[in-house]
């Protein structure tokens, strides 16, 4: 019996799945995800008292948008606070193609992606002279600029009102169910995290890597910075366009107060929370992130006994615990959950003999 | 004078008074990131704090204006070394997203209890300083915009002497340029870490409490320590006189491109400018007027 894993070659080392087991493991996640999930769903809805289908469906597409940022801030060591801005643009490309120029959806969600990465580049270019702490007041920036462009430039996007969007079908096949919408998001999920992971262990993701340990070795190592860097800011701000878009025809409304300041907070509080730079972090943070809310229903319902008008200051309580809990894990579990997650499975591996 | 360069003066002396308050709060900012390289979201959150707890001593409790003011200070003390404490001090040496992050955590939780306590109301402050506005040569000016340019001229006056002459000023600049020196000549750098703390908390309540009697307060106040990006971007970001004129400048600057430019982009440009400011700065001069630009030796 193997009392850890060692890797002997460096084919061995950059596997996606170590052992047979793990592969077995996701296999099954994978089948459960799609053939299970819809059946337990509404059992589990009556019980927690919330939709979980929703909840999935959410949870999907922020993990699409927390990737994006995972790359760009844990990979690449640059900080977005625009992610949110960004994922609007990716609605309203997608609605307004999909809905004024009548564009099918096949191509209006990737050309979302594409128009993201575009304005996010633009933002992006700073970044080739400035440190981490310009970079977060220059895509704060961002944020506040297209916010307001958001709102205010009405022919195209409608203004305060927002646009309304239909649910696409895809080869005649269509989406207008939450279940029917759920395996299109979780197909760009699964697409989404291997190409993430596959990123990582090619050339371009090492480089990046490079840059956010030691921009300064890197870029003597022969890391071309502005290229990387730019080519970061790029692919996460598709992901995040591609995220917006799914949004957009799931919500059926897109309106400038999806994408505010707070939505980019949340964004970096996933991947904070989830562990920056681990693949597994995105998921574990936004799954943390989106459920939180909705748990703190059930302490707010039970305490409204007592104090009846809790209701009303919900949503406030709702921000003060999230920012608290951005502090305190920040404080006491700055790696995030993706690497609590490794330290138990690793002792449970090991387990009795975990020295 | 003519119309059109009337409505000109009028918007630049308008301008002036709202820039000397992002003057103020942004020497706040300036302060902390000088000192101990944070970058402090929560200073718009301070500015909240402070003008509400001034306001509610006011009408609350009946306390005169000049105590109230006096009390809000102490408070803000209070509150700088309790931030610094609790939430900044266990983060020292950790990577700079975690601290940035960790002050929007701040933010969050600062504004979310404001809204406990005080609502979302727009609350307006009962009239301090005298009503009559006066009129040079057709230029109208309220007086309580004098009191404020006045109050945000003096603080600075008092913060630069301090800064210059004083012992503690003297230690904090000390640090700001050499912490490991300054550590070494039996300066606490810790303790230089909470005044600048305290001292940020300060001027910023101080900006609160003047824009609040201009505007009157509700929670996007905190809105307003996020202009103190552009004005710390424009004059540089550890730059204490770069933070004044920068405020000063992003005041102007924001009036003017309202009041000339609202009609094309159907309003609200005065939100929106002096961050289209700000990108640009980054782009042609990132380290700012009278920032020092970082060489890096390898």
């Amino acid at each position: 019996m193997p009392t850890g894993l060692f890797h002997t070659t460096y084919e061995d080392d950059e596997k996606i799945f170590h052992t047979l087991w793990v592969k077995i493991w996701m296999g099954g996640l994978i089948f459960f995800l799609f053939a299970g999930l819809p059946f337990v769903a509404s059992p589990l809805s009556s019980f927690f008292g919330f939709s979980v289908q929703h909840m999935a469906n959410m949870i999907g597409i922020f993990i699409i948008g927390a990737h994006g940022l995972n790359l760009l801030t844990g990979c690449t060591g640059q900080i977005s606070l625009g992610h949110g801005a960004f994922m609007g643009v990716g609605a309203f490309t997608s609605a307004i193609l999909f809905m004024k120029a009548g564009w099918p959806f096949w191509f209006s969600l990737p050309a979302a992606g594409l128009v993201t990465a575009g304005v996010g580049m633009i933002f992006g270019i700073p970044s080739l002279r400035l440190r981490g702490l310009y970079l977060a007041i220059a895509t704060m920036a961002a944020q506040f600029i297209i916010d307001y462009a958001m709102r205010n430039w009405t022919s195209l996007t409608g203004g305060s009102g927002g646009l309304n969007v239909d649910r696409p079908s895809i080869f005649g096949f269509a989406l207008d169910t939450d279940l029917r919408y759920y395996y299109l998001i979780l197909v760009v999920v699964i697409l989404s995290t291997i190409f993430l992971k596959n990123l990582l262990r090619t050339k371009t993701g090492r480089a990046m890597v490079a840059i956010r340990d030691r921009y300064l070795s890197a870029e003597i190592m022969g890391v071309n910075l502005f290229k990387y860097r730019l080519l970061a800011f790029g692919i996460s701000s598709f992901y995040v366009g591609v995220a917006g878009g799914l949004f957009a025809h799931y919500n059926l409304v897109v309106s400038d107060e999806h994408f505010t300041m707070w939505l980019s907070i949340q964004y970096l509080a996933m991947v904070i929370i989830g562990g920056l730079g681990h693949v597994l972090g995105g998921i574990f943070g936004t799954i943390f992130m989106v459920l939180l809310p909705e748990l703190l229903r059930i302490p707010t319902e039970v305490l409204s006994n007592t104090y009846p008008n809790i209701f009303a200051i919900f949503g406030t309580l709702r921000e003060l615990v999230f920012g608290l809990v951005i502090i305190l894990f920040l404080i006491f579990e700055p790696d995030g959950l993706a690497a609590r997650w490794h330290t138990i499975r690793a002792y449970w591996k090991l387990w009795p003999f975990s020295y | 004078m003519s119309p059109g360069m009337l409505h000109f003066v009028q918007l630049v002396v308008t301008g002036l008074v709202i820039g000397s308050v992002y003057s103020l709060v942004a020497l706040g900012f300036v302060l902390i990131y000088k000192a101990t390289s944070v970058l402090n979201f929560a200073q718009g959150e301070f500015v909240l704090v402070g003008a509400y707890i001034c306001l509610d001593l006011i009408m609350r409790f009946q306390i005169s204006f000049v105590w109230a003011f006096f009390l809000t200070m102490v408070f803000s003390v209070i509150l700088g070394l309790l931030v610094e404490r609790l939430t900044l001090r266990p983060l020292i040496g950790e990577p700079i997203i975690t601290v940035i992050m960790v002050t929007i955590g701040l933010a969050t939780v600062l504004k979310s209890i404001v809204t406990l306590f005080w609502g979302t109301q727009i609350k307006v402050f009962p009239p301090i300083f005298p009503q009559k506005p006066l009129n040079y040569q057709g230029i109208v000016v309220s007086q309580v915009y004098l009191w404020t340019l006045g109050f945000a001229l003096l603080f600075m006056a008092i913060f630069a002497l301090f800064f210059k002459y004083s012992r503690a000023g003297i230690a904090m600049r000390a640090t700001a340029a050499d912490q490991q020196a300054s550590q070494s000549m039996g300066i606490s750098v810790k303790k230089i870490f909470a005044i600048s703390w305290c001292i940020s908390a300060v001027v910023s309540a101080v900006g609160g409490i003047l824009i609040g009697n201009i505007n009157g307060i509700n929670i996007t106040l905190a809105d307003f320590g996020l202009k103190v990006f552009p004005a710390v971007i424009l004059g540089g970001l550890d730059s204490i006189v770069g933070a004044i004129i920068g405020g000063l400048t992003i005041g102007i600057l924001e009036n003017l491109m309202g009041g000339y430019l609202d009609i094309y982009f159907g309003g609200g440009v005065k939100e929106v400018a002096p961050f289209v400011v700000l990108v640009v700065i980054l782009m042609i001069k990132p380290y700012g007027l009278f920032g020092t630009a970082e060489i890096e030796r390898v």
